[in-house]
């Protein structure tokens, strides 16, 4: 888009006002997580610019907060617990999810809007409100002393669950494109189904399992009021180690960390819009 | 095969002679069993680790087993009240012998607990009597219980009992209506300074739709940006709202803590270039305006997406077409433009709206005193007060108001639509 | 339920590959308490001790006191911790409730001077369920920088007019109210008296709206000192030995104002079905003995509950223990049995306060 060469005076500078506007308002998206990437470099305990940093000088910056966390055996017990309960929540979410998509991929399927509504549920519902739910049911399912809260399958069933809804809909969104005739081929050529799924369809809609599945990893990565409420003091997670520091005394430790996040971010970032790419070369979709 | 047709004379077969309809049924049913198969799995998984807590949470609202567990044989006793005056010497007894059962003891701690959201001063009553009832081994209990603590000798009390004995009740509910039993059980309203959620659940749903309008705000001019621009360059900026989408929820509030405090990035710039004096510096956050603040800046990209890919598909040539006949830019904009993108804004307003109103983590850190939503009262039921009924009929609202929003949703956009990145 | 133990199996696999696998054996006892300088102070007096004695581990985890964290796991019958540190009101509804284990407290060792336990504790810390280790309490403090002749009284801290800036309190109404109850006039043997009152409550929460507007509430005892030094607040309530250790140990320019201070006890529990009720019993018995008590104000400003420790703290502490006779000038003992009846309406009251 740009200024078109009939534009009157008036018009031209409406387009430039509105391409600072649009400016602002990236920078309002974007300069709140940048900001914390210097800071977590301060030589100083404070979460503001001090005049040697401003005027870069080494002494201003230093690496003591990531020191501090390589030192510091709560935040490393909850990098890898953050790590754990994300992989295997993602896992659970994932198999599940991608087969369920496969089911409601199909026309036949029964009540299939009921169905998809409870699948999607998990993500619609306020997360306090699963979280209480879960942390109620979870302390005695069914009445049982089988309790779950407090440990790390309780953990990772209650993120497995809320991981689901996104695997199936981006499954499913990838399925949408999927040309049934080619497992038909593949059934005619004399392949059973479980050869049919793993050489035909498997390598189709793989962007779409791996971009879902990086949701549900992220979405247990993230997430931080289940934790508050099922985990023990065994299962903190990152976050959990984020909100207490946030809560009671804010260090930069945190600020170090939130950088470390922000550079898995842009990692999971580039790693889905490549699937994405992939998926729709992959389908001759071009945009 | 869908257009197969059969007349009354002459039946279609498969090869092996079965009639093709039946054939055609089998199969299908098969289709569908197969395609159910498939679900079944994960709709269990979630039926049980999901929709059954939900429902088990919902029945904690209701359910009121507190008084019955601890005192059976008095409150059956009290059922034949007939409230005035105070109840006949039996249920004295009746309440001597099971407050001094030693076995009882957390029951009747946990009476206690649950008739002081009644009225408070049960708790220290029912302990204390516990702690005597022993000594009152032969009648008169009317007495001697009245001995052990006056409050025994006060209809009230004796009343409230009554009200709170049976195993279901609504006064989680009215409480979270701001509401209450008086003591001849009739609704009727709190004490003023104890009305609190109504005002909550409107303040709440006040902050949402600010949130929403300010996302939106913000997000039409930088959807139509992006949708507008060739696809290199429009990509690009694409990240700059993918990216703080992509970040953890955590890091973005701590981001807006840095920034905004009063020895935050902001102040001390502001003070810097000498807007503000240091004595002045802008209160912006552990309020309200910073929980709306980082809200609209959490919440945006759920906006900035829908719009994004409505506005993707809209051709170009009608801006044009509408230029060309004469309109000038902002009426072309605004008649032919806009009323095309309602889709994209519909979407992206309810499900800001559904999110915002169901937050928690950034209003309870960012909050301060009256940054405060519904849902971090029901986190302070959970785990503070240990008022778990009041938290479950509390989340019972909040949810049905969710749901609702959930089948507008569906009703205009299609659950299956929704698109994610 | 097939799919529950299969993920079940997933995660065991999960976490054998992660090495985190092996939950507590019989010597790891996990003792919670208030974090920050408080948890350093026992780790040093009780749990180094008591680990270079038996070769224990213990796990040392934080919480924000009250009772729901407790009650949730004695429901669970999913009991983690072993001993918990407590404030007296806790501890004794917590008892009530039957979500804490009855203790033997004949069991007591007797103090270093040989006097019998039940003496040698000061009356009312050693109770059915807990075992009392510290005196502390509540008090304001400010910032010297912030003022020329700072406050002295516990009105000052409501004067906004001649102590102008921002303040801090702790977000609950228990101590807050008692402070703008005595603050008002109400001298501190009458506070809770009148707090029993309809008016009473009425008279406090009309103080405490003549600085609402001024003051940023604290939950964590760490926040308050972090408050005061990154100038977010010129005073703030606190708990005594947190300001010590910002004063004494990091040098902050803060001072006390020890008038109308509310003082209270912390105590020792077992939450009911403890898996290491025995040990945690045992290591409860060792760190309130006289040595441990006595050694902990080595770390923090709260003074020992038993009378046989008085004599082993360290004179520099003394001056800044809460009962030393300086700072005992006019207390107020926090009345646990009025909070254990009130704090239900009360709080729900201050949080509708809080929130119009």
């Amino acid at each position: 888009m740009a200024v078109p060469s009939y534009a009157g005076p008036v018009e031209r500078t409406w387009y430039y006002l509105y391409r600072l506007m649009c400016a602002a308002i990236f920078i309002f998206l974007i300069a709140p997580i940048l900001v914390v990437i210097p800071l977590s470099f301060n030589a100083e305990p404070y979460f503001t610019f001090t005049p040697e940093m401003l005027s870069f000088d080494p002494k201003g910056y230093s690496l003591r907060w990531y020191a501090d966390i390589i030192n510091n055996d709560q935040w490393i017990h909850s990098i890898k617990n953050s790590f754990l309960i994300g992989i295997a929540s993602t896992v659970v979410a994932t198999t599940l999810g991608t087969l369920a998509a496969l089911g409601l991929s199909r026309s036949e399927l029964p009540a299939k809007r009921l169905i998809m509504a409870v699948l999607i549920s998990p993500m619609i519902v306020p997360l306090i409100i699963s979280a209480a739910a879960m942390f109620f049911f979870y302390s005695a399912p069914f009445g049982t002393s089988f309790a779950l809260t407090q440990t790390y399958t309780g953990v990772i069933l209650a993120h497995a669950a809320l991981g689901t809804p996104f695997v199936v809909i981006t499954v499913t969104a990838t399925l949408v494109g999927f040309d049934k005739n080619l497992i038909r081929a593949s059934n005619s050529l004399g392949a059973d189904s479980v050869t049919t799924f793993f050489r035909v369809i498997m390598p189709l809609i793989l962007p779409g399992v791996i971009s879902g599945g990086l949701f549900a990893f992220v979405t247990s990565f993230d997430e931080v009021v289940v934790v508050l409420f099922m985990a023990g003091f065994e299962q903190r997670t990152i976050p959990r180690q984020m909100w207490a520091g946030i809560r009671e005394q804010i260090s930069p430790t945190i600020l170090a960390v939130a950088t470390l996040l922000i550079c898995l971010s842009t990692i999971l970032l580039a790693t889905i819009e490549l699937l994405r790419r992939r998926n729709e070369r992959l389908r001759g979709v071009t945009y | 095969m869908a257009q197969m047709t059969e007349t009354a004379d002459r039946i279609l077969t498969t090869a092996d002679g079965t009639p093709l309809k039946q054939a055609l049924a089998r199969a299908t049913r098969r289709n569908k069993i197969r395609a159910f198969i498939l679900v079944a799995p994960l709709l269990a998984f979630v039926l049980v680790s999901f929709i059954i807590p939900i429902v088990d949470m919902l029945a904690r609202s209701v359910d009121n087993p507190e008084v019955q567990a601890a005192i059976p044989e008095t409150v059956a006793l009290l059922k034949d009240w007939d409230g005035t005056g105070l109840p006949p010497e039996p249920v004295f007894a009746a309440l001597a012998k099971e407050l001094s059962d030693k076995s009882k003891r957390s029951e009747i701690g946990r009476m206690g607990a649950r008739l002081n959201y009644e009225d408070s001063g049960f708790r220290s009553l029912l302990n204390k009597s516990q702690r005597r009832a022993d000594k009152v081994t032969s009648g008169p209990y009317k007495e001697g219980m009245i001995a052990i603590d006056a409050d025994w000798g006060k209809t009230s009390v004796w009343k409230t009992i009554q009200l709170t004995a049976p195993s279901t009740t609504f006064s989680y509910y009215l409480n979270a209506l701001d509401r209450t039993y008086d003591e001849n059980g009739n609704i009727v309203m709190q004490p003023e300074w104890k009305q609190i959620y109504v005002h909550l659940f409107v303040k709440t749903i006040y902050v949402s739709l600010g949130v929403r309008i300010a996302c939106l705000l913000l997000s039409y001019p930088i959807a139509y940006l992006l949708a507008t621009l060739p696809a290199s360059k429009g990509n690009l900026l694409l990240i700059l709202v993918l990216l703080p989408f992509w970040t953890s929820l955590l890091v973005r509030t701590t981001s807006w803590i840095v920034l905004l405090q009063t020895n935050g990035v902001i102040n001390d710039t502001l003070v810097w270039i000498g807007i503000i004096n240091d004595a002045n510096r802008i209160e912006m956050i552990y309020n309200m305006t910073g929980t709306i603040i980082a809200m609209t800046h959490i919440l945006m990209p759920f906006m900035v997406l829908p719009l994004y890919s409505v506005m993707k598909t809209i051709s170009p040539n009608y801006m044009r077409a509408a230029r060309s006949l004469g309109a000038n830019p902002l009426v072309a904009f605004v008649r032919v433009y806009m009323p095309q993108t309602i889709p994209g804004v519909g979407a992206g307003s309810i499900l800001v709206f559904i999110l915002a109103i169901g937050y928690y983590i950034t209003p309870a850190l960012v909050g301060g005193q009256d940054g405060q939503l519904i849902s971090n009262f029901i986190a302070y039921h959970m785990q503070k007060s240990l008022n778990w009924g009041l938290a479950a009929a509390l989340g019972a609202i909040l949810l049905a108001g969710v749901l609702a929003l959930y089948w507008l949703y569906d009703r205009i956009v299609g659950v299956d639509n929704m698109k994610l990145g | 339920m097939k799919h529950l133990l299969k993920s079940a199996g997933v995660a065991a696999v999960g976490m054998a590959a992660f090495g985190l696998a092996g939950a507590a054996s019989a010597d790891t006892l996990t003792v919670v308490s208030w974090g920050g300088a408080y948890t350093k102070s026992q780790i040093e007096a009780y749990q180094k001790p008591w680990i270079a004695k038996t070769k224990d581990t213990i796990n040392s985890e934080d919480y924000n006191g009250g009772l729901a964290e407790i009650r949730a796991q004695v429901e669970a019958k999913n009991v983690t911790w072993d001993v918990v540190d407590m404030e007296l009101s806790d501890a004794v509804r917590g008892c009530d409730e039957g979500i804490l284990e009855p203790l033997n407290a004949s069991d007591l060792p007797k103090g270093a001077d040989g006097t019998p336990a039940d003496q040698d504790f000061i009356q009312g810390t050693v109770n059915e369920c807990s075992v009392g280790t510290i005196v502390w309490s509540t008090v304001y403090a400010y910032d010297t920088t912030k003022f020329k002749t700072g406050p002295t009284t516990i009105a000052d801290f409501f004067d906004l007019k001649k102590f102008p800036g921002k303040r801090g309190m702790r977000k609950t109404p228990k101590a807050n109210l008692e402070f703008a109850l005595m603050a008002d006039g109400v001298p501190a043997d009458k506070v809770y008296a009148e707090l029993a009152t309809a008016k009473g409550v009425e008279r406090a929460f009309k103080k405490l709206a003549t600085i609402k507007n001024d003051t940023i509430w604290w939950e964590a005892g760490a926040q308050p000192p972090q408050l005061l030094a990154d100038g977010e607040v010129v005073m703030t309530t606190a708990y005594n030995g947190r300001l010590f250790n910002a004063i004494v140990n990091e040098k902050k320019p803060f001072e006390i104002v020890w008038d109308g201070q509310v003082w209270d006890i912390d105590l020792w529990a077992i939450p009911k079905g403890a898996k290491n009720k025995d040990r945690a019993w045992e290591f409860i018995k060792f760190s309130t003995d006289t040595q441990r008590l006595a050694d902990q104000s080595k770390w923090i400003s709260y003074g020992p509950v038993r009378k046989s420790s008085f004599p082993k703290i360290p004179a520099a502490v003394q001056p800044h223990m809460p009962t030393a006779p300086a700072n005992f000038k006019n207390p107020l003992q926090n009345n646990f049995e009025f909070w254990a009846d009130y704090s239900d309406e009360l709080n729900e009251r201050f949080n509708a306060w809080l929130a119009s």
